[in-house]
């Protein structure tokens, strides 16, 4: 099945405001590149981002934060962006923060049609809060529920017209989950070759979890904190 | 003299054991990679999804798509492993790792611990801290033992929000080798040329001393 879009503009068809969006990536590593300076442009607001990190000032998730198109953020860690604590400040912009096991498995558990499960992570913190609570194997849980997105936004090293996808190194991260979790899920690929040509031995990503993919064009690949020995 | 960062690193370092599966917080946790004893196997992992986590890359080497938990630019052992997050903290939160070495603002003398949001800062989350200590099966907190305005950080109870339940087994500070006990604080080790009765003055929460205290080796 050819589900091979243009470009960024193509892949992003049918985004609308007040949507809730995942986007792929940690810090800077792995992100939607394309994706993001695309939906910058095309001025849709209101949006719910899922991302791991919230990207630094005017790169990454930090292009939403310019013109104020993101409603609400939900992550782990969002240092490194003064125009995010600047609206988080204000309480222009809503922050739900979640201990990162538990994002990256309520993701998973959206993609695997889980509804909710059991993690100790958070327990007797302010994470716990509002939520039941249950003892298996003398240890107290909570209980988390899965996440799912309207569009869910990847970034992969190679990618075929099938959608199938293999990640580069830690770039991996949260992309291979939210890939799942996406009701339509847009992969933006370094390099995209026709079906067949990549060994199904080595797929990270399985292409029935992949709508749309496109071959990405321009890639910064920033380095937050570059670090020599 | 209590013993600088590198000292603590140095003592946590000793805690390691041939063949274990460590995660290393960011600050004084990150040095123990540097005090890794010779000959010993000891495998790195990174949350964002790496196990063998190398040293910093040349310069001019730094791959964009080779990063460490704290965003840092890394390169990987021999035998490396790369994974999505939500494998990684399966490793973390199914036991498979066998030490956490993390910071502190905070410990109390049930195991508590306060590490990630102090009220009127900017709160920039928990990252995978939470999810480490709620998890690891051996949890080792690297800390100075009082802060910059000379307070104990080893207290009877947190004050600070709390990162996770009754979860520090052992704390190692500048000052001392500390366990955390049903009882209370449960003194090990003292840092060279420190005395019981200044780490005790240096603690809030209950310290129990019994007999000789060693002091650590190195």
């Amino acid at each position: 099945m050819n589900k091979v879009v243009k470009d960024a503009y193509q892949a992003i068809k049918g985004a609308t405001d007040n949507m809730i969006m995942m986007f792929g990536g940690f810090g800077l590593c792995g992100i939607p590149e394309n994706s993001l300076k695309v939906l910058a442009e095309s001025g849709i607001r209101g949006l719910t981002c899922i991302s791991n990190n919230a990207g630094i000032d005017n790169f990454g998730l930090g292009v939403l934060l310019r013109d104020k198109q993101m409603k609400k953020m939900i992550a782990s860690y969002v240092g490194e962006n003064k125009e995010f604590e600047r609206q988080f400040l204000s309480g222009e912009l809503e922050v739900d923060l979640i201990p990162q096991g538990t994002l990256a498995e309520r993701i998973r558990a959206g993609g695997a049609g889980i509804p909710a499960f059991y993690v100790p992570a958070g327990y007797g913190t302010e994470v716990a809060q509002g939520k039941e609570t249950r003892e298996y194997n003398g240890k107290m849980h909570l209980l988390e529920t899965a996440l799912t997105a309207d569009f869910a936004f990847v970034k992969a090293k190679y990618g075929d017209y099938s959608g199938n996808l293999i990640y580069n190194a830690t770039a991996n991260n949260f992309n291979n989950m939210m890939a799942m979790a996406g009701k339509i899920t847009i992969a933006e690929v370094e390099e995209l070759v026709p079906t067949g040509e990549l060994d199904p031995n080595k797929i990270h990503t399985p292409g029935v979890f992949v709508q749309r993919i496109f071959q990405g064009a321009d890639y910064e690949k920033r380095i937050e904190f570059e670090t020599t020995r | 003299m209590a013993l600088d960062k590198n000292g603590i690193a140095k003592r946590i370092a000793q805690e390691l054991k041939d063949g274990y599966y460590v995660n290393l917080g960011i600050g004084i946790p990150t040095l123990v990679a540097n005090y890794i004893p010779q000959g010993m196997e000891v495998t790195l992992q990174s949350e964002n999804g790496l196990l063998g986590i190398g040293p910093f890359p040349e310069k001019g080497n730094a791959d964009a798509d080779l990063i460490n938990a704290g965003k840092q630019t890394i390169t990987t052992t021999s035998g490396a492993a790369f994974f999505d997050s939500a494998t990684s903290f399966a490793m973390i939160r199914g036991g498979h790792i066998d030490l956490t070495v993390l910071g502190a603002f905070e410990i109390s003398e049930n195991g508590d611990i306060a590490s990630w949001k102090i009220p009127g800062k900017l709160v920039k989350g928990m990252g995978g801290a939470m999810d480490l200590v709620a998890s690891a099966k051996n949890i080792i907190v690297a800390t100075t033992h009082t802060n910059r305005k000379g307070e104990s950080k080893l207290l009877k109870n947190c004050t600070l929000p709390l990162t996770g339940v009754n979860c520090v087994k052992r704390i190692v500070t500048d000052m001392a080798v500390i366990d955390v006990t049903s009882e209370g604080f449960k003194l090990i080790e003292k840092a060279p040329g420190v005395s019981v009765e200044e780490i005790q003055k240096a603690t809030e929460g209950k310290l129990i001393v019994e007999g000789d205290i060693p002091e650590m080796k190195f």
